[in-house]
């Protein structure tokens, strides 16, 4: 009995077992592929304006840190004010459609076609009408970003069990008693869900729109980096980007975790 | 007795005039305080039936009468349990079964104010359908059968005359479901609610109601009545007698040739 205890109480386990691989493993894979690249530099030698080597971008980013720093603010901004705007302008569309079945059979497929239409196509327009600069890259990112949020908070809304809409219209309920009662709570895991998605569509409208339209903004960086053959500070660029991508993709997660734990662990989980 | 539920000669076709005739020539009445059972074959209208008498659907032709008015509307005096409890997720087993105060008419101006003697209702409820304890619990931590004691707690909390449940002990084991025949049968002992149970479970039936409706196969209609004899309050036992298994064996034939017939 006491060997026992006594075994159990030391923590002489061996380092490889202590370790939480689970958690380590996003990191591992991360360095694995930057060694994997520079060895493949390395074997091809491929020159730095085809495709440099891990080593070489990250001396590109502390040689230019100050406009990659710059540059990166600048379309952490566009993509995020783009994206707010797409929130709220996304949950009130999407609570609209939602709301009865003829707005939602009408609106759908004018919604579809009009995600189907490439947002680049529209940053001409945008120009035309706002000049070059900050406004196109917003806007860009808005449009782009607003579809999914819109067509998960109309799915929330739409399928709501008929027999618990039932339950509710016996005891008198009005559509709006549905809907705030029902609708609203049981969209916001959707909704949540859909932010994941809509803020990486947004760093994709914006940069398209910085590289295509604007003065600032890493999208603008990279094209006039390519245009100087910089190719080390393009791929510097596109790092930043995978960067700010992942971390307000986590933020994003964690918002959702945070509001809609409920939905996980319910039968409701997506 | 007056009749708190009358329908007449009902005709219900589901989808326009080419649609689906879910029944056609329905009359039943059910009595102030009577438990009825609705009995038929699958798909025969009995949950069409629950609809018309709450007001969710308005039949083409005919009338349903529920407390001395025409049903034209939702009638806000019954509560229904459906065989799939429809806890939402986001709200804890007590704040589910306070729902409906926050819905009715009569109640939702007062909730606010009167919390404190609500929830006190609410939870001598969870206490008499054996859940005490459980009201700050998640529905999604409850199991299937808790979920539908507190399905049953939500639709009565606010106290209706007409209770409406369609086959709401489908999904249970037989222990679980003979423990909640009890809870409703002593429920409809003290509250002296009219009940009327839609149930695929001849048993149930028999030993739960007053009055027994077998309805024929689709468009359905009434085809016979029958009344319960036995005394009140009637315990477990009175189902191993010989005079129960016999009415459950009529009610079986009767249902099979319903069928048949279809
Ligand atoms: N919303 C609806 N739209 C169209 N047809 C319907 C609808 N609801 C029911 N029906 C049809 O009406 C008929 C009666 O349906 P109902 O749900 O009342 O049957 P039921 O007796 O409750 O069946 P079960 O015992 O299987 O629950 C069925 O043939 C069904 O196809
Ligand atoms: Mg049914």
């Amino acid at each position: 009995m006491s060997v026992l205890t006594e075994n159990t109480a030391t923590p002489a386990k061996p380092l490889a077992q202590r370790i939480n691989w689970v958690k380590l493993a996003p990191w591992l894979y991360t360095i694995g592929l930057f060694v994997l690249w520079e060895l493949l530099v390395i074997v091809l030698q491929t020159p730095p304006t085809i495709l440099p080597a891990p080593s070489r971008v990250f001396q590109a980013i502390v040689q230019y840190w100050s406009p990659i720093w710059k540059n990166s603010l600048q379309t952490l901004y566009t993509t995020t004010v783009g994206f707010a705007i797409a929130v709220v302008a996304g949950l009130a569309i999407g609570l609209f459609i939602g709301w009865s079945k003829a707005i939602y059979a009408g609106l759908y497929p004018l919604m579809i076609g009009f995600n189907a239409i490439p947002k680049v196509a529209l940053v001409p327009i945008l120009v035309i009408w706002f000049g070059i600069g900050a406004v196109p890259a917003i806007l860009t990112a808005f449009l782009i970003s607003f579809f999914p949020i819109v067509v998960n908070v109309a799915t929330g809304l739409a399928t709501i069990e008929p027999e618990t809409e039932d339950v509710l219209r016996a005891l008198g309920a009005k559509k709006l008693d549905i809907m705030l009662k029902v609708g609203i709570p049981r969209s916001m895991p959707y909704f949540f869900g859909s932010l994941k998605v809509a803020i990486t569509l947004a760093f994709v409208g914006s940069v398209v729109s910085e590289t295509v339209a604007s003065n600032y903004g890493l999208g603008n960086m990279m094209s006039s980096a390519q245009s100087q053959f910089n190719v080390p500070l393009v791929f510097a660029g596109l790092l930043m980007l995978a960067v700010e991508g992942i971390a307000m993709y986590a933020l994003m997660a964690w918002i959702e975790m945070r509001m809609t734990g409920w939905a996980h662990r319910s039968s409701m989980s997506q | 007795m007056p009749h708190l539920v009358t329908i007449d000669n009902v005709d219900m076709r589901y989808g326009g005039a080419a649609g689906t005739l879910a029944v056609s020539g329905l009359t039943m009445k059910v009595g102030k305080g009577e438990f009825a059972a609705v009995v038929g074959p699958s798909g025969c209208g009995k949950s069409t039936l629950m609809k018309l008498v709450t007001g969710l659907h308005i039949p083409q032709s005919g009338v349903v009468v529920v407390a001395e008015k025409q049903v034209t509307k939702p009638v806000s005096i019954v509560g229904m349990a459906f065989q799939n409890p429809t806890m939402l997720p986001w709200r804890t087993t007590l704040d589910n079964i306070l729902l409906p105060l926050e819905i009715v008419e009569r109640h939702r101006h007062r909730l606010r104010a009167n919390k404190k003697e609500y929830v006190e209702k609410a939870e001598h409820l969870l206490e008499t359908v054996g859940l005490k304890g459980f009201g700050s619990k998640f529905p999604w931590q409850l199991s299937g059968g808790m979920q539908q004691r507190a399905n049953l707690c939500r639709a009565l909390i606010h106290e209706p005359e007409l209770l409406m449940l369609d086959e709401p002990f489908g999904a249970l084991d037989a222990f679980t479901r003979e423990e909640l025949w009890c809870v409703i049968r002593d429920l409809h002992a003290a509250q002296g609610v009219t009940i009327i149970l839609v149930t695929h479970d001849l048993r149930e039936a028999t030993f739960l109601a007053d009055r027994i409706f077998v309805m024929s196969a689709r468009p359905g209609k009434v085809l016979k009545e029958h009344t319960v004899p036995f005394a009140r309050p009637r315990d477990l036992e009175v189902m191993y007698e010989k005079a129960f298994n016999d009415m459950v064996h009529e009610l079986h034939g009767e249902i099979a040739s319903a069928r048949v017939v279809a």
